[in-house]
């Protein structure tokens, strides 16, 4: 048995993100870190590692600077990487990238006791959309939204979130299963494993090692093989500067709830 | 698969569709958002809107569907289908299509919505654009959208594109990055374009009861078995603690890390504002972050959108996520320490000083506001 | 330095670590307290942070010496006493065993302080020997299998948490100054082994100290850390190593005070303006800035050279000296900046302000270090 685990590395949106003039992202002025909803799934994985002793194996589709994410999550307790790296596969969607990080899989092996985790979606795209893709190109059932996984032989017990409560889903390996935050706190790297993670090993599949795969086509991967294209981009508009209203005092919020008598608020 | 089923053969392609969420039998409110929003889609390509729905006995939830716009409503009823699964609900889905051909097919972002469509379009082979804010086929309507909704130089920007039919093809607007940037996404080379659209965005319209009358109801033959769904649904669990609706709310105070002072205090303020202001309360995602709120009160990118009549921001220095969930509300009233924080950038009305002091007194105001009435 | 791509995963590993586990809540009960918090120790030791220079071999990662000052400073920068808590075990509590200890020392030791299971202090200091080591009177005198102690260790960090103590007694009453002078394992549950009072500590709040009081106590010959009247100078080796943590934790409680003035100096408006703008503020800023640089560059340096197995002792020793001179001077000016804002409990420059002040007293004063690059300088 092993655990498969999608991850990306995202440009950090939560600091400051600087916008080309063209509206494009300025990504080289950008700090990167792990997706925080794959940094889940890890924690997942690892949890069921220390459970059940099996092996953890982190996935990622990019550049190969991506290498030093693995590095990290191989300081958490990873075992192995596997990194997707190729100039044809630049410029995917949901749908192409989701066909090649397939293909990648499969070609790495997935076993009948294995479970491949994804974070729910990532801060970048925010889509949600490459862990079913994933799933669906491979002909594996899913699981998304996962508030709670438990194991079984090779039965998952999912707690499925919804908005308004949950469900509780059962579901036989090989399968997906997508992580939300609310699923684990993540685990930080330990000491030993800084000084270890550079010794274990880092599989690098670039489009050569995949080309033969059934999912991997020219026309269905890379900007070409996208079905979606960006017709437009651009920053949201400026709201018209309000007005700021003097001094914190009550005559301040005196003036404050009248204005919200005038406009029949309250 | 069909195997006469092209996605790239776009000519074949006919008609909006709506997938109608239920659940327990009710129908999810955004259902009736997204079929005003395809009236709007239809009337601009002159097709005709069709809803999906599916579940067990469902056909009572069809009506109102026409009420809210739609022509035709497909209802895909079996016992196997009454607790959504991604293979079944999935295995319908895209049969329907392959045999009728949607041009769109929009579909409700929520954590139901956003399992199944991207299986969907995976299967399809087609484009799906997830949790869309806007959507236009013409394109003197996008460009309408764009002249306030963006800040880009219309006058500078060529809308032309030799490789897809400009004004035709689905304009799907989405915020991305966090909300720092917006995208507009096109599916010019497969059909159907597919979109999720975020729960709270698109207007209802007013409801017709003669539409609703006359609304046209379906029931196509279709094949599943229970050797179709891999996965198995033991329960269904209602949240015994009442969510908060920030959705459909009127009036929102929402709370960020500006109350880590007195969590407890900050919070009680809140919800007082609140209900003498007759709304709910809300949050950051710093405050849900740091465990002082649950999740269903956060509005922004990774939270809910929402556009109520007030919106009250308490200690929200007001990051750009935050922003891009409740920008559009009619009024926004900032209480803030910091000067120079970005909330009051976008407010309405700001103060400047510290929220502890400055809400008791708020509360103060508006009951002497009231009384005096 | 430019770290290399380990180093710098470790000290994003130690800044996440302290930025997300020392809360402010924390951080005030360990100042208001004065108390040891097991809960944070224990984490700490999880991740590995206790057993960071003990071998791999003896449980430990047996990370090289510029890891442990990243550890160090990075911890120091959110909480100057929490790097107390993962220092002790890789220092002198530790650092004598890894260098001197007996196959069965290390096997029946290392390991347990390197998982944070047990504690193990370093007592050297006695009333009336501080700097002068050569003063010690404690005395441990051989009876057959077995060694009897006796005398009085002084300003002993961690002694009241502490299950194992090294405690310096002299074994050859005859030779003078630092020689005759043995290393003993205490255990501290032993009979005639208590702690004074708790000292009431100006900063470094939160990791107990007090007084290690031996009363005829019978420790067997297996308890004798390297050979007989050589003690003191495995003491002088482990102390280089000491040192260099010492003057990490000064670089990142200096850190905290420039920190914690740039963003005040943002934030504060006088004469309607951010006091940042002010040259008399902009300017000890740049100063702060500067010497903080300056520092962290001679410890890197430092821990370059010990993981290199050159003599770094003249460089621990100005790395030290000026690393906490840097950092009592930041207090200072951080304080400053904050005007009276600085001067009361609820900014994080008052205790910064306590907390700097050991840094330059502790593990060899300023003036000792001074001793020993000039001595070195001189002697030849």
């Amino acid at each position: 048995m092993k655990i498969l685990v999608t991850v990306k590395q995202v440009p950090d949106t939560s600091g400051k993100v600087a916008v080309n003039p063209d509206g494009t992202l300025n990504r080289a002025s950008m700090q990167t870190i792990i997706n925080p909803d794959d940094m889940n799934a890890i924690e997942a994985a690892l949890a069921l590692k220390d459970e059940l002793g099996c092996k953890v194996v982190a996935v990622t589709m990019g550049p190969m600077t991506a290498e030093g994410m693995l590095r990290e999550l191989m300081a958490m307790g990873v075992d192995e990487g596997l990194l997707i790296s190729g100039r044809e596969f630049g410029g995917s969607d949901t749908y192409a990238t989701s066909q090649i990080v397939a293909a990648g899989l499969d070609t790495y092996g997935i076993d009948e006791d294995d479970i491949i985790f994804a974070g729910r979606q990532a801060i970048d795209g925010d889509t949600a959309q490459v862990g079913p893709q994933i799933a669906e190109k491979l002909h594996l059932p899913q699981v998304t939204y996962a508030g709670e996984v438990k194991k079984e032989g090779n039965t998952l017990y999912v707690k499925r979130m919804l908005e308004d409560g949950y469900m509780t889903v059962k579901v036989q390996t090989p399968c997906v299963i997508t992580c939300i935050k609310e699923l684990n706190t993540p685990r930080y790297m330990t000491v030993l494993g800084t000084e270890e993670c550079y010794d274990k090993p880092i599989t690098i599949m670039d489009y050569p090692a995949l080309q033969n795969h059934p999912l991997i086509d020219p026309t269905t991967i890379g900007l070409k093989g996208s079905p979606t294209n960006i017709f437009k981009s651009f920053t949201p508009p400026m709201k018209g500067v309000g007005q700021m209203l003097e001094g914190d005092g009550k005559e301040t919020t005196d003036k404050l709830a009248g204005i919200l008598a005038a406009k029949h608020i309250i | 698969m069909a195997n006469n089923f092209n996605s790239a053969d776009i000519g074949a392609f006919k008609n909006v569709w709506v997938f109608c969420e239920q659940r327990q039998d009710s129908m999810m409110p955004t259902s009736y958002e997204l079929i005003s929003e395809g009236r709007k889609l239809a009337d601009e390509l002159g097709v005709e809107l069709c809803g999906i729905l599916i579940g067990d006995n469902v056909d009572g939830l069809a009506k109102d569907l026409g009420g809210y716009g739609a022509d035709k409503v497909y209802v895909y009823n079996s016992p196997l289908l009454k607790d959504y699964t991604t293979d079944g609900y999935t295995k319908v889905i895209c049969d329907a299509v392959e045999e009728f051909k949607p041009e769109i097919l929009l579909v409700g972002a929520s954590n139901i919505g956003r399992d199944l469509a991207p299986r969907v379009a995976a299967r399809l082979h087609t484009g799906l654009c997830a949790d869309c804010t806007h959507l236009d086929v013409d394109l003197n309507g996008y460009i309408e959208f764009l002249k306030t909704g963006s800040s880009l130089d219309i006058e500078g920007t060529k809308f032309e594109s030799k490789l897809f039919d400009v004004n035709t093809n689905l304009k799907m607007t989405r915020p991305a990055f966090g909300g720092h940037l917006m995208a507009t996404i096109v599916c010019p080379r497969f059909r159907p374009a597919m979109a999720t659209v975020r729960p709270g965005v698109m207007k209802k319209r007013p409801y017709d009861e003669a539409k609703a009358n006359a609304v046209e109801i379906l029931h196509p033959e279709f094949t599943l078995t229970a050797e179709d769904i891999k996965t198995e649904v033991l329960e269904v669990v209602k949240s015994a603690k009442k969510l908060v609706d920030l959705i459909g709310a009127d009036i929102i105070v929402s709370v960020g890390a500006g109350i880590s002072k007195d969590v407890e205090a900050g919070l009680k303020l809140a919800q007082e504002l609140a209900d003498e202001l007759g709304g709910v309360v809300g949050a950051s995602r710093a405050a849900v972050d740091a465990g002082w709120i649950t999740a269903d009160h956060q509005v922004g990118q990774t939270g809910k959108t929402v556009h109520p009549k007030v919106y009250v921001a308490l200690g929200i220095s007001g990051a750009i996520q935050h922003k891009a969930g409740m920008q559009d509300s009619e009024l926004i009233i900032a209480v803030n320490k910091a000067e120079n924080a970005p909330i009051f950038e976008i407010a309405d009305y700001g103060i400047c000083g510290d929220l502890f002091k400055v809400v008791p007194l708020l509360i103060d105001s508006i009951r002497a506001e009231k009384a005096a009435k | 330095m430019i770290l290399d791509a380990k180093h710098t995963l470790q000290q994003k590993l130690f800044r996440e670590f302290a930025e997300t586990e020392f809360t402010k809540e924390l951080q005030e009960k360990l100042d208001t307290t004065g108390e040891f918090d097991w809960d944070i120790f224990k984490k700490m030791a999880k991740y590995g942070f206790t057993g960071i220079k003990i071998p791999k071999e003896y449980g430990g990662s047996g990370s090289d010496y510029l890891t442990y000052c990243l550890m160090i400073e990075e911890l120091a920068r959110v909480d100057c006493v929490l790097s107390v808590y993962a220092n002790t075990s890789n220092s002198l509590g530790g650092g004598p065993l890894v260098i001197a200890g007996s196959e069965e020392q290390k096997k029946k030791y290392l390991p347990a302080i390197a998982s944070g299971e047990k504690i193990m202090v370093f007592a050297l200091t006695e009333p009336g020997a501080g700097s002068d080591a050569g003063g010690t009177t404690t005395t441990a005198v051989q009876d057959g299998d077995d060694f009897i102690l006796n005398g009085r260790k002084t300003f002993i960090s961690g002694a009241p948490v502490a299950d194992w103590c090294l405690v310096f007694a002299k074994t050859d009453p005859t030779a003078k100054g630092s020689r005759g002078i043995s290393m003993f394992v205490v255990d501290m549950k032993l009979p005639g082994v208590s702690c004074g009072a708790h000292e009431n500590k100006m900063g470094i709040n939160g990791y107990p100290t007090s007084d290690v009081i031996l009363e005829d106590v019978r420790v067997s010959k297996d308890c004798l850390v390297g050979p007989l009247h050589k003690g003191f100078s495995i003491a002088m080796k482990t102390l280089d190593g000491g040192r260099l943590g010492m003057a990490a934790q000064a670089v990142g409680v200096a850190q905290a005070c420039l920190d914690e003035s740039i963003k005040y100096a943002k934030e504060r408006k006088q004469f309607g303006r951010p006091i940042a703008d002010f040259q008399g503020i902009s300017f000890m800023i740049a100063d702060m800035a500067t010497e903080i640089a300056a520092a962290r560059e001679l410890v890197y340096n430092a821990a370059a050279l010990k993981d290199a197995n050159m003599d770094a002792t003249t460089a621990c020793s100005m790395a030290k000296y000026f690393a906490a001179e840097t950092a009592n001077r930041c207090a200072y000016k951080a304080v400053q900046i904050h005007g009276g804002y600085g001067y009361i409990k609820e900014y994080k420059v008052e205790r910064l302000y306590r907390d700097a002040r050991i840094t330059s007293i502790y593990e060899g004063t300023s003036q000792i270090q001074q001793v020993v690059i000039a001595g070195n300088l001189l002697k030849k």
